[in-house]
């Protein structure tokens, strides 16, 4: 599979900071990819320099095979973090105004709001003006301007803060179906449990420098410590926990580390065995915030951020 | 290009759209003219107070030349000062005026009394004063025996009438100096106010973009330069507009006022001075002079050099404030303190624009009228003069390169600025912002 999205050796300093310190990562077609890394990490910058914000000061940012240019951004729809729309303006018109902006054709472009519009059930929201909407209504108009033109590559920073649940579910199903249509996507933010389900690859950034790359699921499983966590109903006799290592117990729970993991079906066949009920059982693999915390302590970093934060 | 001509589309139909701008739009000329209406009403107020004023009239040949008007009654009772002051005091009389006989002919000053607590008024203390001087004149005419024609053969009046003396330039009157002045006062002044108007408004709306956050939606799609040149071509367009609409407009309510209330503005202009009477002929051959002379000059050179003024000039300011609004974002007094290094120009410009109108030909004027960052304002005052070529061009030059230099320095302020945020902007600050990378 081709790539979407390739960094290779990306460096921004701004005056007093390096934002982005040789970063180079590739993100796979029709992906959805989570950059992640704590406040003022350097995310932002390095979204800035994809989407033709600001300019990189070395290294090569190629989209779909090219090299970046002023082309680029009809193909790339951005919702950045802080993001806002013309107060006075009416949401019909807005939605209108971006899709030209972003290349479409005044027939297109009424089309496609008439598509969304009609998928989130707001038709009746075309008159009313943008100041008259509830945030999260404004950040659903915004989700639509960043989609409206289908572009190839997406990106969100950010995208689930101060919307409720109702509505990040809405905007994780939309996304789902824009990458099965063949959008890539990229994640941005800095709330890691939020994308472990979502996200197929991540890159982890860290005082702007990349400092792990790779697959959610094989980073997980290749930093797994055989944790293994039971569920059940009934009393454990002291004999089965003879010789295990304990990691945690409580009422009707129990996490235990075994050296080799095939040992943990061993032990939930002699539990059931012994007449107790068990109600759940899992594998316990770390969460992308312990792999972030443990990649950065065992590299010798800190965590703490820049003082000279960019906006 | 296309997405540029979208940006102006926005800027411009956003803003003309508004019902704030049509009202502006439609009332200000009404504004206008209910303000000199009102202005008009003011000068020729008399006061509505019936004045009745008692004369003691020593030598008995003012009776004549005292005429009650409509607000003073004179009355000549045969009765001694002392009891015309009680009657006074009592509020029978408003005041006594007490005309002693003329000493000596050959005299030039003549003093009257008036008694009274209360001060005459100024109209009325001139329209007394005139009154007596004319009698007083006639009096000495008689008395010397001297012929009145001759006596109004001492009388000339000067007039200066300018003439070229390049063979090519048409002949100058006096009145085209007074056009051309008040043709260049009011460009001018329309330069001064649309930099600031539109200037102040493009600020507003690049800090309103900043602080609302929808920029950095805007500039991932586009260039911060096509967004802020988007945003001054608008804003501009909506200058224009107003200007057209206002030019048709105040010359059509004029004259519809003028026919609804046959008001009258040569009786305005002339009210203020109310003892300056002017003769009614005069009047109508001095605005048919005035009429000739407007259609003299020449516009089709006046109204296009003014257009490519205002356009430079406004080019030049609202980059600037543009570049002004980026920096600081939502914070008014950081803002203040940035215009003011823009507004003192355009102040300064404007006071040499006023003494330019009275002497187009100075040394100040000439240079100012070429200095890029008055000549905006100063030459447009000077155009209705026969400004030299070589000045003119020589002063569109420096603009457009100046012009040039300020959009270029704007713009690397902007893209800077707009996505700045939380930083106290000082001018330093701005300066090293120019040398940014991107």
């Amino acid at each position: 599979m081709s790539n979407i999205l390739e960094l290779s050796h990306v460096v921004k300093a701004y005056q007093t900071t390096l934002a982005v310190d040789d970063v180079s990562f590739d993100m796979p077609k029709g992906s959805i990819f989570g950059l992640l890394g704590p406040n003022g990490a350097g995310k932002t910058s390095l979204i800035r320099i994809i989407t033709s914000i600001t300019r990189a000061d070395s290294g090569r940012v190629l989209i779909d095979g090219i090299p970046l240019n002023i082309d680029h951004p009809e193909i790339i729809g951005y919702m950045p973090e802080e993001r806002g729309l013309y107060k006075k303006m009416k949401v019909g018109e807005h939605l209108i105004y971006l899709a030209r902006l972003k290349g479409l054709s005044a027939t297109d472009a009424n089309k496609a709001i008439d598509y969304w519009m009609d998928k989130f059930a707001i038709r009746d929201w075309w008159n009313k003006r943008v100041e008259e909407l509830s945030k999260g209504m404004q950040q659903k108009i915004q989700f639509i301007a960043t989609v409206i033109h289908k572009p190839k590559l997406i990106i969100l920073d950010e995208p689930f803060s101060g919307l409720d649940p109702i509505n990040s579910n809405l905007i994780k199903d939309e996304i789902h179906q824009l990458r099965n249509e063949g959008a890539s996507i990229i994640f941005s933010t800095h709330r890691m449990e939020q994308v472990e389900e979502i996200c197929e690859r991540i890159v982890l950034i860290n005082r702007g420098k990349n400092v792990l790359e790779g697959n959610v699921t094989d980073l997980r499983q290749e930093r797994k410590k055989n944790l293994f966590s039971y569920e059940f109903t009934g009393e454990l006799s002291s004999s089965l926990l003879e010789g295990q290592k304990i990691e945690e117990q409580g009422p009707g729970r129990i996490i235990l580390h075994f050296p080799e993991e095939h040992l943990s079906n061993q032990f939930l066949s002699r539990l059931i065995q012994s007449g107790v009920y068990v109600r759940d059982f899992t594998e316990i693999l770390p969460s992308l915030n312990e792999i972030f915390i443990r990649t950065v302590e065992e590299q010798g970093m800190t965590i703490d951020q820049p003082s000279n934060r960019e906006a | 290009m296309s997405k540029l001509w979208l940006i102006i589309q926005r800027e411009y139909l956003s803003r003309v759209q508004k019902k704030s701008f049509v009202l502006t739009t439609l009332l200000t000329p009404l504004a206008f003219l209910v303000f000199f209406i009102f202005v008009g009403f003011i000068m020729s107020y008399e006061g509505d107070e019936a004045r009745k004023i008692a004369v003691i009239d020593e030598s008995d040949m003012m009776r004549k030349a005292i005429k009650d008007d409509a607000t003073i009654f004179f009355s000549f009772p045969k009765e001694s000062l002392d009891s015309l002051k009680a009657k006074t005091l009592r509020e029978e009389y408003n005041g006594v005026l007490v005309i002693p006989p003329l000493s000596d002919i050959q005299t030039t000053e003549h003093t009257v009394q008036y008694y009274s607590d209360n001060q005459l008024s100024l109209d009325a203390e001139s329209a007394i004063k005139d009154a007596l001087s004319a009698r007083l004149r006639e009096y000495k005419i008689a008395t010397l025996e001297l012929d009145p024609k001759v006596v109004e053969s001492l009388r000339t009046k000067v007039r200066i009438d300018p003439m070229p003396i390049a063979d090519e330039t048409q002949e100058l009157s006096s009145m085209r100096t007074a056009i051309g002045a008040g043709i260049g006062f009011i460009m001018g002044i329309m330069m001064y106010l649309g930099v600031f108007i539109y200037g102040m408004m493009i600020m507003r709306s690049v800090m309103e973009e900043k602080t609302n956050r929808i920029v950095e939606v805007m500039i991932s799609t586009i260039r911060p330069f096509q967004l802020m040149m988007g945003k001054i071509i608008g804003v501009g367009a909506v200058g224009l507009t107003q200007f057209l609409v206002w030019i048709i407009l105040i010359p059509l309510i004029s004259i519809l006022v003028n026919l609804i209330f046959g008001f009258d503005t040569t009786q305005m202009q002339g009210a203020g001075a109310a003892a300056q009477q002017i003769d009614p002929d005069d009047m109508q051959s001095m605005i048919a002079m005035a009429m000739q002379e407007l259609g003299q000059i020449e516009w089709w050179i006046i109204v296009p050099l003014f257009l490519v003024f205002f356009l430079l000039g406004y080019l030049l300011y609202a980059s600037l404030f543009a570049a002004v609004g980026s920096a600081v974002g939502d914070d008014i007094a950081d803002s203040q303190s940035l215009t003011l290094p823009i507004s003192i120009p355009v102040l300064i410009a404007f006071y040499i624009m006023m003494v330019s109108v009275r002497s187009p030909h100075s040394t100040l004027a000439v240079w100012a009228s070429i200095f890029p960052l008055f000549s905006p304002i100063v030459m447009p005052a000077r155009l209705a003069f026969d400004v030299p070529w070589w000045q003119i061009a020589l002063s569109v030059v420096l603009l457009a390169a100046t012009v040039v230099f300020f959009v270029w320095i704007s713009a690397r302020i902007y893209r800077v600025g707009i996505l700045m945020y939380g930083k106290k902007v000082t001018v330093k600050e701005l300066g090293k912002w120019l040398f940014y990378k991107d």
